[in-house]
């Protein structure tokens, strides 16, 4: 970084940076433009950042953060196991889906959900192949999240079957039946777009994770912990030639996992606009999907990473030029996800054709404009905030817009789903949708699922890349400062080289 | 000093007991360098251990590209031939159906399942062929006895000359390392 050798301007980015030792010096420089310039806070160096993210996983001790987080996210969790439990034994008809409105609250929060897990892929592979590296702070933390979002995604169409323990039947496999599935349904092919996201997801956030198991390995003294982070990174080396293989196959994953996120949320798209059902059948969908999964995923990202950056004090790697990249980013998808509104808006007048009419004057103004006007409040007016530079650069407030986006993105959904449904072609069908306590409580069950594993992932798992990190400190983002003295995890280590040669 | 002198081979000889000898280096640059040196000095049987993948590492050491390119490649092709030949097999031989006397091999619509094949398969293709052809997992090696190794994947990087080089010799690699390549903490690892 150029940059950084710039005297500091005021501004107070490092107020609390990750080593005590840093407040004296903790300004960060900025970019011309006046933007926050730093990926990285002063003094790291490759066995500081070895430390600091692995002390998070190797130390006993857990803020009183993560426990509180983790009490709630697990009894919320149980809600899920009870409501689905109950679901089993009863059925689907404890949830407030009727004919015309079949999918309900389950198809809501598969789309809300799986829009989540976007940002995960589309931070680490499409930002790696552009080379913003201030992606490396958050791309594995991302990489999981997408995990637990596609993971709390997958549960909804299966618990919508009614007869989940056939759920089986939608992969091609030859069977006593003679059938194959319908390979020109868009269920089918969503089938096949979401196990394959999550495999590749899988695969790509694990072969991030080798390298750093075996850091872990290596700084931890405790013979049992060493056996398990052992096993987990396969006997990591770091050897030049196994380095060379990892780092094309990392960019190849990410190469092939950039064309794949934008084929999940365009495939899930088509289970609606390849209906004929008015307010669905649009070819706008495909874009605006996508827009709104990156949308929605960024902005839960920045509602989980604010509160971690500040509880663990990762500030040092987690800058401010993060949240502002990830805020402009935001910006910018936000109002592609705007211009599609205005669109659907425009084509229902302009195709004449009066079930479109009726739809989109009805989504505005029929039984549920609430949720149309609520959406527009809360996904078009309120991110305006982020034209803000102090907005973008200032977490809590960034916080409370992400917030308005991801219930903005649930009420998208909402729209989309309930409100064209619930009015079709013919008046005599006409239903209004009314969702029972299992809805709400199978939806928070899965916030609750969502939550528990993240933080078991904080907990056991490094949430940021050590590799990736250290590699922003071998091209110098970070400067060097007099002295940190060795965390104490390394004093072992320190002792070392030189040690007793046979 | 003629390192071919010293060519023991006998069972019991250092070189059948060795594994190498390793060198620390503080930063990547040095590592490059030392490595660049000992290729030009005629060393071939070396491997470089480093917390972060390092640019020109292995051209350093003399190897070419990967094949993992390839693998990759073939895995995306063999997924995305069998997916779509898996589909136009269903929906025209096994079990055709007429829907509105549309044609049954409708192409377009077997697009996205071929499209997720050919991206599962390579993705699966790239990350078993990575695992392969490194030999992992493997969850003891040689080097792990080197001391002060653990630092390998924290911030030291490391140079082993094995002793399967005919350069190697165990005093003359020993004294290159320390002395022409300058790096800290030269030590013999055991086979």
């Amino acid at each position: 970084m150029p940059g950084l050798t710039q005297p500091p301007p005021t501004d107070a980015v490092q107020k609390n940076g990750a080593n005590g030792s840093h407040g004296a010096n903790g300004h960060g420089p900025r970019s011309p433009l006046g933007y926050p310039d730093r990926m990285m806070g002063p003094g790291e160096t490759h066995a500081s950042v070895a430390a600091k993210i692995g002390d998070i996983v190797l130390d006993g001790k857990h803020p009183k953060g993560w426990w509180v987080g983790f009490a709630a996210a697990f009894s919320l969790m149980m809600v899920f196991l009870f409501s689905i439990t109950y679901l089993f034994y009863k059925g689907v008809g404890i949830w407030g889906i009727n004919i015309p409105v079949a999918w309900g609250f389950a198809i809501v929060n598969f789309v809300w959900w799986i829009g989540i897990g976007h940002a995960g892929t589309f931070i680490s592979a499409i930002l790696l192949l552009v080379f913003q590296k201030w992606r490396n702070s958050i791309n594995r933390f991302t990489e999981a999240m997408t995990l637990f979002a596609v993971s709390c995604a997958g549960t909804f169409p299966l618990l919508h079957l009614g007869r989940q323990w056939v759920f089986y039947w939608i992969v091609p496999y030859p069977n006593t039946m003679g059938l194959w599935p319908n390979f020109r349904s868009p269920l089918v092919w969503d089938f096949f777009a979401v196990s394959t996201y999550f495999t590749v997801s899988l695969l790509f956030w694990y072969v991030g994770l080798i390298p750093d198991l075996a850091t872990l390995r290596d700084c931890t003294t405790v013979r049992w912990k060493q056996i398990l982070f052992g096993i987990g990174a396969l006997g990591w080396r770091g050897s030049a030639v196994h380095w060379q293989r990892y780092k094309i196959t990392y960019l190849l994953l990410a190469g092939l996992a950039a064309p794949l996120v934008l084929s999940v949320h365009s495939v899930v798209s088509f289970d609606f606009s390849v209906a004929i059902l008015p307010g669905w059948h649009s070819t706008i969908f495909p874009p605006f999907f996508v827009a709104g999964a990156i949308y929605s995923g960024f902005a839960m990202v920045l509602n989980i990473i604010i509160p971690v950056r500040k509880i663990y004090g990762l500030q040092s790697y987690i800058t401010e030029r993060t949240l502002n990249n990830m805020a402009n980013i935001m910006l910018v998808v936000g109002l592609i996800v705007a211009y599609g509104y205005a669109t659907e808006a425009f084509f229902a007048w302009f195709s004449g054709d009066q079930y479109e009419r009726f739809q989109a004057f009805n989504r505005a103004f029929g039984p549920y404009g609430w949720s149309y006007w609520l959406l527009i409040l809360t996904n078009v007016l309120v991110p305006q905030a982020l034209w803000s530079r102090t907005v973008r650069t200032t977490p809590w407030m960034l916080f409370i817009v992400a917030l308005f986006i991801n219930v903005g993105m649930w009420l998208e959904r909402f729209v989309i789903v309930i409100v064209s449904l619930h009015r079709d072609f013919t008046p005599s069908a006409w239903r209004m949708y009314y969702p029972t306590f299992w809805d709400y409580a199978t939806f928070a069950g899965t916030i609750g699922l969502f939550f528990t594993l993240l933080l078991l992932f904080i907990r056991f798992l490094p949430m940021i890349s050590i590799t990736e990190v250290r590699e922003l400190v071998a091209e110098g983002g970070s400067q060097p400062i007099a002295g940190p003295a060795m965390p104490p995890m390394f004093a072992r280590l320190a002792d070392r080289p030189g040690g007793n040669v046979p | 000093m003629n390192p071919a002198l010293d060519n023991d081979l006998g069972p019991d000889s250092p070189r059948q007991l060795l594994h190498g000898h390793v060198a620390a280096f503080d930063t990547p640059e040095e590592l490059v360098a030392a490595t660049q040196k000992a290729y030009a000095a005629g060393y071939r049987r070396m491997d470089a251990y480093t917390p972060i993948p390092v640019d020109g590492l292995a051209q350093a050491m003399g190897r070419g590209k990967t094949v993992m390119p390839l693998i990759v490649l073939l895995g995306g092709i063999v997924g995305g031939t069998s997916g779509y030949f898996m589909q136009w097999y269903s929906m025209t031989v096994d079990y055709p159906y007429n829907v509105g006397g549309r044609p049954f091999h409708s192409w377009p619509m077997f697009i996205p399942v071929t499209f997720e094949l050919t991206v599962l398969l390579a993705a699966i293709s790239g990350v078993v062929g990575m695992l392969y052809l490194n030999g992992l997992p493997r969850l003891h090696h040689p080097i792990f006895q080197a001391p002060g190794i653990e630092r390998a994947t924290v911030d030291q990087f490391f140079l082993c000359i094995e002793t399967t080089d005919p350069m190697w010799h165990r005093d003359g690699t020993r004294t290159f390392l320390e002395k022409e390549l300058k790096g800290h903490d030269v030590a013999e690892v055991e086979r």
